[in-house]
């Protein structure tokens, strides 16, 4: 499902985020491994229907604005081998963000 | 299958055999099996018994299944291939195409449909991306086609996004230190293509040309389009 909508949106380009470090039941689009990692948001991709409503046939709302959050790989993987620049990039849901302290 | 009772056409099957097939003593079949060799895995039969309903129910014909088959088959990498000579030689396009990517590929009459979004990410001399799907199997399909069975495979879905240099290596590319590396973990919506670095030595190149020198994973980012530039002279 797609077509983005443009709601209102939480975070802006810049923000700091931790992902939510929390389990859920049935589907949904949040990789473990970022869970609890901290990253930016690096854009803004708009409002989608929710993964975690349409998995179970529901209509998918309210929808959830998506996020590319930037992460550093040094942040992912205490043991990471390449240069402090390298990054992994993810779309996340609004609803597993939140600002950093 | 038994060996005995297969009627496929050997003639045609690319197994090189040019004999009348007469099962002969001692005749020895290659170790690739037919398609249908195994019995069905559950998830077959369930796709199976789901299509045949629907299309029994009338939810949907069989020529519309057939349709989108044809249409999936239609999307190869060939076509994604002669998007990125186009952004290679028309830098408007290119504009266009980093910009909103469906409508650029509507420009070329490739139409991606409504199911998701796609975004084109450039590789620069400061950059190298390299895109995977950790939760499945995400992929470009509706231009690049089915994405290779290695790119699905729990090895590279969960390898990439840890050592990615390292991966990278194993695919023949090695990124210098003072290059970033950026993985994309297509988590959600958008779908990643790749528009891999122009080589050197192409000046002057036709697009047609440039089209040759595009890799399916050139726009995966586990390649890097490069000239051979011995062939090129000969």
């Amino acid at each position: 499902m797609s077509a983005h909508a443009r709601i209102a949106t939480r975070f802006t380009i810049g923000d700091r985020v931790v992902v939510a470090n929390r389990t859920t039941l049935g589907h949904c689009r949040t990789p473990w491994y970022l869970r609890g990692r901290t990253g930016t948001v690096a854009e803004v991709q708009g409002g989608y229907h929710d993964p975690e409503r349409l998995a179970y046939h529901k209509p998918g709302l309210p929808m959830q604005v998506l996020y590319k959050v930037r992460f550093l790989q040094s942040d992912l993987w205490r043991a990471y081998q390449g240069p402090a620049s390298d990054h992994l990039e993810a779309d996340i849901y609004e609803s597993w963000l939140e600002l950093a302290p | 299958m038994m060996h005995d009772d297969h009627d496929h056409d050997h003639t045609s099957d690319g197994h090189g055999h040019h004999h009348g097939h007469s099962h002969e003593p001692g005749h020895v079949h290659p170790p690739q099996k037919d398609h249908d060799a195994s019995p069905m895995s559950a998830y077959e039969v369930l796709e199976e018994a789901v299509r045949t309903l629907l299309v029994e129910k009338g939810v949907m014909t069989a020529d519309e299944i057939a349709a989108q088959i044809d249409l999936m088959d239609s999307r190869t990498p060939s076509l994604g291939a002669k998007v990125i000579a186009r952004a290679w030689t028309d830098s408007a396009f290119k504009a266009r195409l980093l910009a909103d990517t469906k409508a650029a590929l509507l420009e070329m009459n490739i139409d991606i449909g409504t199911l998701a979004e796609f975004r084109t990410i450039e590789n620069t001399a400061d950059t190298h991306n390299v895109v995977v799907c950790t939760l499945c199997s995400c992929y470009p399909k509706l231009l690049l086609g089915i994405p290779p069975a290695w790119y699905k495979s729990l090895a590279y879905r969960s390898r990439v996004v840890v050592d990615p240099r390292g991966v990278l290596a194993e695919f023949g590319v090695h990124v210098s230190g003072g290059t970033e590396v950026r993985v994309h973990d297509s988590t959600a919506d958008l779908r990643y293509l790749i528009l891999p670095r122009r080589p050197a030595g192409t000046e002057g190149w036709s697009e047609d040309r440039l089209t040759a020198l595009v890799t399916r994973d050139a726009m995966i980012g586990t390649a890097i389009p490069e000239v051979d530039h011995k062939a090129a002279a000969e």
